[in-house]
């Protein structure tokens, strides 16, 4: 267990820093958004905003597994945790995601056998070990968690395991991006692109971003020397003018993705006509559902589940911060009413949510000093 | 600063103001967030527990109380032991349940003398794992120089108790040369740190095989008198405060710290020891090593003329090397005062904050 350590190295950061420097032009305001939340989740953690001149922006958007999931779904998730003689299993941070009545979390003190794992394989592995019990995975995340659903799918399927269910909440990261950029709202020079969902799709599925939109897009990788050296190539591309689909994250991203992660995905999952997203309304063709062939272990079919559209709390503005139309500090109860202790949106939930990092990390203002 | 600035600013002061006050306990229900030692154990504590009780010795949230009998100065800690599972590399909950209370006095200044033991069995515990727990909280008091000298045993029925819990009291006497106070710490303080933050959640984050990880963490539970033994000697007055980073990790403990004393804290992350198969595992987890619980690890301030000479001493401390490891961490500032900033080792600043949620219940 060793990382990568010159991308972590504080010297290249500095380089690379001065290297962004020397590219900007004085009295330009750049604005570039990182698509993925682990990208956000990096920068808060390491302080890589600290290190980036004061014009160069970093918006946030919408890539964040847990942000994007709407409150009907939690509600549906509670629902299936309460079925009698369900072990309810998900990640950790969907324990906290408010529904309309509560958590997760809240389901479990009042009695639900809730358990949080940390892999798909590990919900299979407790129903093996349950096999009087009924196992259900909520699964959420984007191509980057989609094909270890499908090949856990897969593998329960080969050894005849029926007692485990999936609740499928998986979506796709390029038809909220279109939705994104079709927005009158934002005005963006260019984006970060998603690393790891990357390493599946390829960086292919991006070229539309310049070739429709005229934005340039870096796809990148999560250690903080890989995003500044991110931030430097978006700068290079503007001030040459430039606008292409670039690999900083070549190291573990191939051009044309996983084909063989690309193929489990296909046989396993089929795209939903449309799924809700959280604070951006129905999006078509952007969720993933189980396939006929799967359909034995589709938890929706399996119990039926209210599947009842649930309005955001009014207070809410994740929808906003999604699409980096608005900095977290700006939602009207940002820090307040809404904490990580106490959320009251999904953004306030996962480490890779914006307005937790901000939240967590970065509720220190860049111009103030310590004294 | 322009306007934008000037108005995040604003935003981040009504947050502070809000940090600042007594937390309030609201939940309708206990969740395992409750025990985890973040926010919500902060609620419980100063929102429910505290404002019933209504002691003054309870005010300063210290790890003891303190209570006079004439000249005598005495300080009396509880701690209950639900770890799971009972033995872990390095330890045991037996050990725990000694150490943990022995800590607890210490850091508040007190050389621990005496303990209560109370065990809570549930039917069909093989006596064979309670003897292995016996002899491990003696051998426990022995190395850290208690006695026990009262103690008490139920039973529930099988399913109503999870093998073994332990509660043990532990009273100390005060130490004269201590003068500590979690509000004491100034601008210009140096924290230190006794040794590696992360061993004990780690440790048996992996021995309940919940992961598929192969790493060789060991628990890091052990008596910190001698640590605290060694600081007062090398300190004395110029040590402003000692606390002991269990649940919630260093990053609690010096939140409370910095909010009790008013100053801002600054924590050079370079310089925080950390053993590599722990920042490993606690990256794939996503957990931050600052965060996770300790047995055996203290954060002490310590006036910046008595620094050098402190941590000296606490390499020293114990003879048997267990807290070489100490280093020297951070400073103190004044302002921004209740913050924790981490100055990280890819060189950007941010603010370190307590734990919330609960990534590893049951941990002690
Ligand atoms: S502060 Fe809370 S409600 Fe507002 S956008 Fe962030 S998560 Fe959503």
């Amino acid at each position: 267990m060793k990382f990568v350590d010159e991308f972590r190295d504080a010297e290249l950061g500095r380089a690379v820093a001065a290297e962004i420097l020397a590219a900007v032009e004085p009295g330009r305001h750049y604005k570039l958004m990182e698509v993925c939340g682990g990208h956000t989740h990096s920068i808060y953690k390491y302080g890589i905003d600290d290190l980036l001149p004061a014009n160069v922006e970093l918006v946030h958007g919408p890539g964040c597994p847990v942000c994007v999931i709407p409150m009907g779904r939690v509600d549906d998730g509670i629902a299936l945790a309460h079925e009698p003689g369900v072990i309810f299993t998900c990640f950790g941070d969907m324990l906290r995601v408010p529904g309309s009545a509560g958590t997760l979390l809240d389901a479990k003190a009042a009695g639900a056998d809730v358990r949080m794992v940390y892999s798909p394989l590990d919900a299979l592995r407790i129903a093996k070990a349950n096999p009087g019990r009924q196992v259900v995975f909520f699964a959420i995340g984007f191509e980057t968690t989609a094909p270890s659903t499908a090949l856990t799918l897969k593998r329960a399927k080969a050894e005849g395991v029926t007692n485990f269910s999936c609740m499928c909440n998986h979506v796709t990261i390029v038809p909220p991006l279109r939705a994104l950029l079709d927005s009158p709202d934002l005005r963006l020079d260019g984006f970060v692109g998603p690393g790891h969902v990357s390493t599946v799709v390829g960086a292919r599925p991006f070229e539309f971003i310049p070739a429709e939109y005229g934005k340039p897009i870096v796809v990148a990788g999560f250690e903080p020397l890989d995003v500044l050296q991110a931030v430097h190539m978006l700068l290079r591309q503007l001030s040459e003018g430039r606008c292409e689909v670039e690999n900083q994250y070549s190291r573990v991203v191939p051009y044309e993705g996983n084909l063989r992660a690309l193929e489990v995905m296909a046989e396993v999952f089929a795209l939903r006509p449309h799924f809700e997203w959280r604070g951006l309304g129905f999006i078509s063709q952007s969720g993933l559902r189980l396939s006929d062939a799967y359909a034995d272990f589709d938890a929706e079919l399996r119990y039926g589940v209210p599947g009842v559209r649930v309005a955001d709390p009014k207070a809410c503005q994740c929808g906003e911060v999604l699409k980096g139309v608005i900095k977290p500090w700006e939602c009207k109860v940002f820090g307040t009413a809404c904490r990580p202790e106490r959320p009251i949106g999904t953004c306030m939930v996962s480490s890779e949510g914006a307005c937790a990092a901000y939240y967590n990390y970065g509720r220190f203002a860049r111009e103030r000093e310590l004294v | 600063m322009d306007a934008v600035s000037d108005r995040e600013q604003r935003v981040l002061d009504i947050i502070e103001t809000a940090r600042s006050k007594r937390a309030k306990f609201r939940d309708e229900r206990i969740t395992m967030a409750h025990g985890a030692g973040g926010k919500a154990t902060q609620a419980l504590i100063e929102g429910l527990l505290v404002p019933a009780f209504a002691s003054p010795a309870l005010d300063g949230l210290a790890d003891a109380g303190i209570v006079r009998v004439g000249e005598l100065g005495l300080a009396l800690t509880t701690d209950s032991f639900v770890v799971r599972p009972l033995r872990f590399p390095g330890g045991s909950i037996g050990d725990l349940a000694v150490n943990g209370t022995v800590n607890d006095l210490s850091v508040a200044g007190a050389r621990p003398l005496v303990l209560s033991l109370s065990l809570i069995l549930e039917e069909g515990l093989p006596a064979e794992t309670l003897r292995a727990e016996v002899a491990a909280i003696a051998a426990a008091a022995r190395a850290a120089g208690v006695e026990v000298i009262t103690g008490d045993t139920k039973v529930v029925e099988r399913g109503h108790a999870d093998e073994l819990y332990i509660c043990t009291t532990g009273i100390g006497v005060l130490d004269e040369r201590a003068s500590l106070s979690p509000a004491a710490p100034r601008p210009g303080d140096r924290i230190l740190l006794s040794g590696r933050v992360g061993d004990h959640g780690t440790a048996i984050m992996l021995a309940r095989g919940e992961f598929e990880l192969d790493a060789e963490v060991a628990s890091d539970t052990r008596s910190l008198w001698p640590a605290v033994d060694a600081l007062l000697d090398a300190a004395g007055p110029s040590l402003r405060c000692l606390r002991d980073a269990t649940r919630g990790g260093v990053a609690s403990v010096l939140n409370e710290l910095a909010r009790a004393a008013d100053v801002a804290m600054l924590v050079r992350e370079a310089d925080v020891p950390v053993d590599p198969a722990v920042a490993g595992a606690a990256e794939i987890l996503g957990i931050d090593p600052l965060h996770i619980a300790n047995e055996g690890t203290l954060v002490a301030v310590v006036a910046p003329e008595a620094a050098d000479a402190a941590l000296a001493a606490l390499r020293a401390a114990g003879g048997r090397g267990d807290f070489a490891q100490a280093a020297e961490i951070g400073t103190c500032h004044g302002a921004p005062g209740g913050m924790v900033l981490l100055e990280t080792a890819f060189g950007g600043k941010r603010v370190m904050d307590m734990l919330v949620g609960d990534p590893l219940p049951r941990i002690c």
